[in-house]
């Protein structure tokens, strides 16, 4: 039956901004994803200790002095203390919602400006995108890093939020050409033929015609910007260019690090925020590869 | 004439993830004699391509057969489970031709690979060279160029993959072929090329006979021997293709025929009217007769009754409007529209 | 024949450059009258759904001229300079599943296609309009202005893209396969839409379809396309009754009409290898 079998693409794209959590709540609910579960659990956890941990266990300043030069853990200070003689326990938490605060920032502002310039390129074509996208090429070849270090020598203070817009602006090439390339497979698509004959201009089209069309993926993209901007802040601030007057994972391995925690033995200062580091990246990479499988059926394994 | 293939009360449902049932072929029996072409019509949603993979044995989940019998030169097996039909009944007793045939070619192999993964799903020791040599004598005397074995899929036309598709899965000699929309997406020159190869099929009696599913009235009557009507996964009508589209009885398959647009100069100036109303959703059939809510004849029993198939003017009806009229005018003759 | 509403003239698009280039549509030539419906038809691939792209200016022509009465030559107008054109003109698409913006209510719909008129009715004077529009194509307002379009019905669909055309009240609908998604039954009924609205309002159609049957039942004049060119064109009665061209003769011939069933068995040469068209 040609109808019935029709609608069957449509599926996948269907899905809109507010039905979103409405899908993955059901989806969830018949277990199409153990993963997706695992990774907002993960999350979940992580977010709590970052965000409400220091409130909760009443630890409220991470620069704060209670003991010596590498204290080892005991029942006053869990994971021991740093080269100054701060908390660890306390600056695990503190760092944590510094660094997710900084890949939240990041990733937003890569994402924003991807989205904005591959929607413009693919689907104005021609000179437009010739130009747009020569320019993301550009910015592609340049190893990001290089840029990161300048701007982060330019600007004098480092604040959590500048840190945030250096990463954001530097890392938003991969997120256009990604959305540019969906945009152009978007263009042909009739419903945009008929908001051309209703008067809709290019701003109306991209905004309403294109983009939630693509908002799975975007927000897929999001969540990979989200983080790699953490890593690019732990990498920033391992060289010591991190944010002023806070503390971050980054940072704390940047001391650890300097005052030769490795040789020293002092496992407790650089082994936990490695092990942060790597279980919020890993959260947020299964996290994106089981939205994938939500958003795309054909992924889904049987 | 003796049916070679009998479908006994096949009943289908469709279990969605939120657990809801779609009755998509409910209660229906069927049969067909050797060398008959069986026409099904009806419209999407009738459940008539349903049936076409519950008798092809190729109903696969959400897909679920809870009743039904297929029943072949007197040898009876259940739907409801599939590992009790012999192995063999596939491809040698029916085969299917399918609605997308020309897009089930792997692309990215030769129209011959194929071949021998067809002949090798029924005989692991068959050799390449006798496999190949077998369809280009096939191709040769149906008068399809034989090159098309050296072909890729997308070297072909759409209505060249099709008769190359229906050779390929005739090669068995099945003895029912189930052709489910085989001619949907053709141009009207290519379905009449795939009919004639059809119907060239079944008289070198290479094929035993056709189940011919399709919702093209005209393309049907001039292939058909009987034609079978579905309404709402129902069975409305059956009865020879004159019976069907000279008298038809049941006011489903008027209506359809009454909609029914062929270049004449019938259909000039004129304004035909179309069914008004939809087909009901399946999950919940309304109660009574399924049709009765768009039917202009209905009467109080058809909204509360199921009207059974009854023996009227030589073919089978499913009407409680029709039977009345039986009962009370003794000729049916003129009532045609 | 009224005023000429629409005259296209050696209308030719070609896709592709040097040896892959294919032309879609070779030198179009015909007019159009006001209140009257043309039917193109074409197998896939004749070049037909693309000339009705041409003519909705959604696609810029290789060669060629579009006229529209009252505006002249519109084939190079770009941008917003098309607005004029549009309001006169509307389109019905082949896929009623892809024309439809999945994020947008059917009321939100309606109010954005109303953009692209000059004074578009407001407030309740709008409400009023779009339930008018929906009534006259058989959708009760109520039941429908807050439903998502995968809620409807493919037949429901097309009736709301009437539905659409009966609100902008364009001079010309070009309608490409409007109904070859569709049911029989629910044909018909989107063909007597189209009919009333030329008949209620004086619209002039071109019907883009495969089908003649459909063809025979709607239109006024026919135009038959192969492989980009117009192979034949005359009065819809004209042409069907003494087909001159080969091909429309052919197509004439292969169209299934009500038959009594499978022809009897015949010679052997009845296989006899079919001529193979061209275009196979």
């Amino acid at each position: 039956m040609d109808v019935v079998a029709a609608p069957q693409k449509h599926t996948v794209v269907r899905r809109g901004p507010l039905r979103l959590l409405l899908s993955i709540l059901r989806l969830g609910g018949i277990g199409v994803n153990a993963r997706f579960w695992v990774s907002i659990g993960l999350l979940s956890a992580i977010l709590i200790f970052g965000l409400l941990g220091p409130a909760l266990l009443g630890k409220r300043d991470p620069l704060r002095i209670v003991g010596g030069l590498y204290d080892p853990p005991s029942s006053k200070v869990w994971l021991g203390t740093d080269n100054f003689g701060r908390d660890v326990f306390t600056q695990l938490m503190y760092g944590t919602r510094t660094s997710l605060t900084i890949g939240l920032i990041a990733g937003a502002i890569a994402t924003g400006i991807g989205v904005a310039i591959g929607t413009l390129a693919g689907f104005r074509g021609g000179m437009v995108e010739e130009a747009l996208m020569g320019f993301t090429n550009v910015v592609i070849t340049i190893p990001s890093i290089v840029i990161l270090i300048l701007l982060s020598i330019a600007v004098q203070s480092r604040s959590i939020l500048a840190m945030g817009l250096i990463i954001g602006i530097t890392s938003w090439p991969w997120t256009a050409r990604a959305v540019r390339a969906q945009t152009a497979s978007l263009r042909a698509r009739e419903h945009l033929d008929i908001a051309r004959l209703s008067g809709a201009g290019t701003l109306s089209l991209i905004l309403w015609d294109i983009i939630p069309y693509m908002f799975s993926y975007i927000f897929m993209a999001f969540v990979l910007q989200f983080a790699s901007g953490i890593l690019q802040e732990a990498a920033l601030s391992l060289l010591g260019l991190g944010p002023s007057n806070t503390i971050s994972l980054g940072i704390m391995l940047h001391w650890s690090l300097l005052w030769e925690a490795v040789r020293t033995g002092a496992w407790w200062a650089f082994f936990p925020p490695t092990v942060f580091l790597t279980v919020i990246a890993f959260a947020l990479l299964l996290l994106q590869s089981s939205l994938d499988e939500i958003f795309n059926p054909r992924l889904r394994r049987k | 004439m003796q049916p070679i293939l009998t479908v006994d009360r096949v009943h289908a449902v469709y279990r969605l993830p939120n657990g809801a049932e779609v009755h998509a072929v409910d209660g229906v029996s069927l049969s067909i004699a050797e060398g008959e072409i069986l026409g099904i019509v009806g419209e999407s949603g009738c459940g008539k391509s349903t049936l076409a993979s519950v008798i092809s044995l190729t109903a696969r989940p959400p897909l679920y057969v809870s009743e039904g019998r297929l029943i072949f030169n007197g040898h009876s097996v259940p739907l409801t489970a599939l590992d009790r039909v012999p192995n063999d009944w596939r491809g040698r007793v029916i085969a299917l031709l399918p609605q997308g045939a020309m897009n089930s070619l792997n692309p990215t192999l030769r129209v011959r690979d194929f071949v021998v993964d067809v002949l090798r799903a029924h005989d692991h020791s068959i050799d390449r060279r006798i496999a190949i040599e077998r369809a280009r004598e096939r191709l040769e005397q149906l008068s399809l160029p034989p090159r098309v074995l050296d072909s890729y899929p997308h070297q072909l036309s759409g209505g060249m993959k099709q008769r190359v598709v229906a050779v390929l899965s005739t090669i068995l000699n099945p003895r029912v072929l189930i052709a489910d929309e085989p001619t949907s997406a053709l141009d009207v020159s290519s379905q009449r090329a795939l009919v004639n190869l059809l119907l060239e099929l079944l008289e070198r009696q290479i094929i035993g006979s056709i189940m011919f599913i399709s919702h093209d009235l005209p393309l049907l009557s001039n292939v058909a021997d009987r034609i079978a009507v579905m309404y709402a996964g129902e069975l409305v009508e059956l009865g020879t293709t004159p019976q069907i589209v000279r008298a038809p009885q049941h006011p489903y398959t008027r209506a359809l025929l009454q909609a029914t647009l062929v270049p004449e100069r019938t259909i000039r100036g004129r304004r035909i009217e179309g069914i008004p109303g939809q087909p009901p959703d399946l999950r919940q059939p309304p109660p009574g007769c399924r049709f009765h809510p768009r039917c202009p004849y209905a009467l109080e029993q058809c909204r509360r009754e199921r009207p059974p198939l009854e023996t009227i003017e030589g073919r089978q009806v499913a009407c409680w409007w029709v039977a009345r009229q039986h009962r009370t005018v003794p000729s049916m003759e003129g009532l045609a529209p | 024949m009224t005023e000429t509403l629409l005259e296209v003239e050696g209308l030719t698009r070609r896709f592709g450059s040097g040896r892959n280039v294919v032309t879609a549509v070779k030198d179009v030539s015909f007019t159009l009258a006001r209140g009257e419906i043309l039917a193109v038809v074409g197998e896939s691939g004749s070049g037909k759904s693309t000339l009705a792209r041409l003519i909705l200016r959604l696609l810029p022509p290789t060669a060629g001229s579009i006229r529209f009465a009252g505006l002249g030559d519109i084939t190079r107008l770009q941008g917003h300079k098309l607005r004029p054109f549009w309001q006169h003109v509307q389109a019905i698409f082949q896929d009623p599943f892809a024309t439809f913006n999945q994020f947008f209510t059917v009321r939100r719909f309606l109010e954005r296609s109303l953009g692209i008129l000059d004074n578009p009715p407001e407030g309740r004077e709008r409400e009023e309009a779009i339930s008018a529009a929906l009534r006259a194509v058989g959708l009760e307002p109520s039941d429908v202005l807050m439903k998502w379009p995968h809620q409807l019905s493919g037949g429901q669909r097309q009736r709301l893209m009437i539905a659409r055309a009966l609100l902008l009240r364009p001079k010309l609908v070009i309608a490409d396969e409007p109904t070859s998604m569709l049911d029989a039954s629910l044909r018909v009924t989107v063909l007597n839409l189209l009919a009333d609205l030329r008949r209620e309002h004086e619209v002039s159609i071109l019907f883009i379809t495969h089908d003649l049957g459909q063809a025979f039942y709607l239109a006024d004049r026919l135009l038959v396309m192969y492989r980009g060119e117009v192979v034949e064109h005359g009065p819809i009665e004209a042409v069907l009754s003494a087909p001159q061209h080969p091909y429309t003769q052919r197509l004439l011939a292969d169209v299934p009409r009500l038959g009594s069933g499978r022809p009897k068995m015949t010679s052997p040469d009845r296989w006899a290898p079919r001529r193979v068209p061209a275009g196979e």
